[in-house]
């Protein structure tokens, strides 16, 4: 009797007294997955994720938005920060159209992100093609590499 | 299905393909996001594949069985040092299975800012003819 109460929670039920313990066994594998998938990829959780690489002139920001042209996009720039804000739209399909699926999501997006270094914004550009918005900043000249020379004396 | 306020949109990482298929280039390879739905006279897709551009966009249909293949150029130039990755790039593939309702020679496709939208227009049905009947 005690033993059936016991092994009751979280749900009732049990056939075997191991079961128990496959359940909680499965629940530390799906635990352990989630966390190495997690360190992977670190993830803000805001729409749009964004991929950040730098030359030596230029900061590159990538993000991906399928569906958006270059007039959608609000995109603007202080000295050390980017922001994009925009929405993305479902093109409105026939009333009488019938889904089997859908993937897709439409909805508002507003994102700054702030760049490693000092930029020039006067010579940002951005281009959008195939769904894919490139920010080129030009980085401020203070903040690019110089080269010293060492003197011999 | 019309809202009068948008939502915010959600960031979601892109989903990876689960079933391992043979590939003869190493890379990454990812499930498009994909609506589907029917009207009368046609079945229409629309799938996110941003970054494929079309001649690197191959749909082949055999058996009745259609496949997406979307081949994506690395972005990034060669010189770039990476300072933040949120997501990966990689070829966009995905297989669904049509019911013979399909034309299959009037499929059109069309491919812009990163979807891509399939027309599959429906067999017609056989008209029915009305049989008048002579008195003679």
């Amino acid at each position: 009797m005690f033993w059936r109460r016991v092994s009751d929670w979280p749900a009732s039920g049990l056939t075997s007294p191991f079961e128990e313990l496959e359940r909680m066994r499965r629940q530390m594998n799906r635990l352990a997955e989630g966390l190495t998938r997690a360190w992977e990829e670190p993830a803000a959780g805001v729409f749009p994720l964004m991929n950040v690489t730098e030359d030596k002139d230029n900061y590159h920001v990538r993000a991906e938005l399928p569906g958006l042209k270059a007039d959608g996009l609000d995109i603007s720039v202080t000295g050390e920060t980017l922001s994009i804000a925009g929405e993305r739209k479902l093109s409105p399909e026939d009333e009488n159209a019938q889904y089997h699926r859908q993937e897709r999501e439409a909805g508002r997006f507003n994102r700054i992100i702030s760049l490693p270094g000092h930029i020039n914004t006067g010579k940002v550009e951005a281009h959008c093609t195939d769904g894919v918005l490139r920010v080129t900043l030009p980085k401020a000249e203070e903040a690019k590499p110089k080269q010293i020379q060492v003197k011999a004396s | 299905m019309a809202d009068t306020e948008s939502k915010a949109l959600q960031a979601k990482d892109k989903a990876e393909v689960t079933t391992p298929a043979e590939q003869t280039r190493p890379g990454l390879v990812f499930t498009p996001a994909v609506d589907i739905f029917e009207t009368e006279k046609e079945i229409t897709l629309l799938a996110d594949m941003p970054g494929v551009k079309a001649k690197d966009l191959t749909i082949d249909l055999h058996d009745n069985v259609l496949s997406l293949d979307g081949d994506v150029e690395s972005p990034e130039g060669a010189d770039e040092v990476t300072v933040l990755r949120e997501y990966r790039t990689g070829k966009y593939y995905r297989q669904f299975t049509l019911s013979q309702v399909i034309d299959q020679s009037k499929i059109d496709a069309e491919l812009k800012d990163g979807v891509l939208r399939l027309r599959l227009p429906k067999v017609e049905a056989a008209t029915p003819r009305k049989i008048t009947v002579k008195s003679s």
